[in-house]
């Protein structure tokens, strides 16, 4: 079985997962091939630039259904910043070069993508603190009985609204408290950086490969 | 509550940091790799390379920088200097950059901004404005500052404002604002700038130039309504350390990450 694979979305933050990933051993290989990717035993899925881009990037590489099969199969899978907005329904975001509005997810998890509302400055960028909506091995060691509470390294400028608030994992006060972690079984997503979030980051990441190791026993 | 960021300024040259006396306890305080991972381990929230090679032959090792930095720091980085095409921002943001600063090469050509933010997304175009006050008042009636490029030796007759504005406009995620003024003064940031600056655009401003004392940074995150602080001599000098910084705008009320988290 492959290990660790970081779907390759030809983003700008990919080899900084990848060196977050390996210095946390989590032996991690980057791959777009669809054949890897089933085989994976686990998946991060990272992503940053526009939605409506990365979606039709997936959708030409063919790795819709490999992904969605993964998920489907219950196989721990972090979508990371645009990674996890894209497992919701659609985005708000429109591509002014493709001329799509509303463009369309993976719907794995049902949900809007919106943008943040006028007067707050977007694209939030910096650190700010990720408070879980409970105890989840994801958080372990960075939830507020340990620590008040983690700060991590974010920079977006649309944030995710689930349908289902039970798969609110964790959110973040900007303005307003927007869901800034999901979780629906072994599917997580988080808006912030986790590669670029220091030793709260990596703790994360972490915490991520041990979720993994515990599904092998 | 989005935290102030503290960001200390590491200038490189030929691949080696120029300034900065107060590393005795590392190996080699000339190496940016070393000295980005001591300023990380200090609790800083990003970290800025400003490569000043002169020449175009040497550039590459600022590359090589950014690659060995990224294996062991795990913060942002953003590298400026002498970045003038898409293609070398995918070199650098490839080998472990976050964020391109452009400067002198966005003057000339500001479609660069366009096209850095098209292919990789506005969070990994910064903007960075070296600003002079002008002897003539603006149009308002109050003070004026114009935009110098290479380095702060031309000045382009632009005005500081109208320029962040079109920056913002073009794709810019932020705006790194030096008071040319104030560098080096330890006086004080140029909190009138920071603030006219911070008053035109909606992306997050990074002050720089003049910090003395904590009293400094906190007045441009305050009084400049500053999202970061850009930091050089006082950290470099071992004036102030990130925790002492950090401790300092805690206490006086302002959200900052903690130094151990």
């Amino acid at each position: 079985m492959a290990p660790l694979v970081i779907i390759d979305s030809e983003c700008a933050n990919l080899s900084s997962i990848y060196k977050a990933a390996r210095y946390v051993k989590l032996e991690p290989v980057i791959s777009d091939d669809p054949k890897t990717i089933s085989s994976a035993r686990a998946l991060i899925f990272p992503g940053v630039g526009s939605f409506a881009h990365a979606a039709s990037l997936i959708r030409r590489k063919k790795l819709t259904e490999s992904l969605l099969e993964a998920i489907g199969r219950g196989k721990p899978f972090l979508g990371i910043c645009l990674g996890m907005q894209l497992l919701f329904s659609r985005s708000e975001e429109s591509s002014s070069s493709s001329g799509v509005e509303n463009a369309e997810g993976l719907k794995a998890i049902p949900g809007d993508v919106k943008k943040f509302p006028d007067g707050l400055p977007v694209p939030h960028v910096g650190w700010n603190k990720v408070e879980p909506a409970y105890e989840h091995p994801l958080f372990k060691g960075l939830d507020k009985n340990t620590n008040g509470g983690a700060y991590f390294y974010f920079t977006h400028s649309y944030y995710v609204q689930p349908q289902n608030s039970a798969y609110i994992l964790g959110h973040t006060e900007y303005g307003f408290p927007f869901t800034s972690a999901v979780k629906k079984g072994n599917l997580f997503g988080v808006q912030f950086h986790p590669e670029k979030s220091g030793p709260a980051g990596l703790r994360l990441l972490s915490n991520f490969g041990k979720i993994i190791a515990d599904e092998e026993d | 509550m989005l935290a102030k960021r503290i960001i200390p300024c590491l200038d490189v040259r030929d691949g080696r940091v120029v300034k900065g006396t107060r590393f005795i306890n590392l190996r080699d305080a000339g190496d940016p790799v070393e000295r980005a991972d001591f300023y990380n381990r200090e609790g800083a929230d990003e970290i800025v390379f400003l490569d000043i090679t002169a020449s175009v032959e040497k550039r590459r090792a600022i590359v090589d920088v950014v690659e060995k930095t990224a294996e062991v720091v795990f913060i942002p980085l953003t590298v400026g200097g002498g970045i003038d095409s898409v293609d070398f921002m995918q070199e650098l943001l490839n080998s472990g950059a976050d964020k391109v600063s452009l400067n002198t090469a966005a003057l000339k050509d500001s479609g660069l901004i366009q096209a850095g933010a098209e292919r990789f997304g506005s969070q990994c175009i910064v903007v960075a404005i070296d600003a002079r006050r002008t002897e003539q008042a603006s149009a308002g009636g109050g003070p004026a500052w114009e935009v110098y490029s290479h380095g702060g030796r031309t000045p382009t007759g632009r005005d500081v404002i109208k320029w962040a504005a079109e920056a913002e406009k073009l794709g810019a995620g932020e705006i790194l604002l030096t008071s040319m003024d104030a560098d080096g003064t330890l006086d004080g940031y140029d909190t009138e700038l920071l603030a006219a600056v911070t008053g035109a655009v909606s992306i997050p401003v990074i002050a720089s130039g003049g910090a003395g004392t904590l009293e400094h940074l906190y007045e441009a995150l305050t009084d400049g309504r500053a999202h970061a602080v850009l930091a050089a001599s006082i950290l470099h000098y071992g004036t102030y350390s990130i925790a002492e910084i950090k401790e300092y705008l805690s206490q006086k009320g302002l959200p900052v990450r903690p130094v151990k988290s």
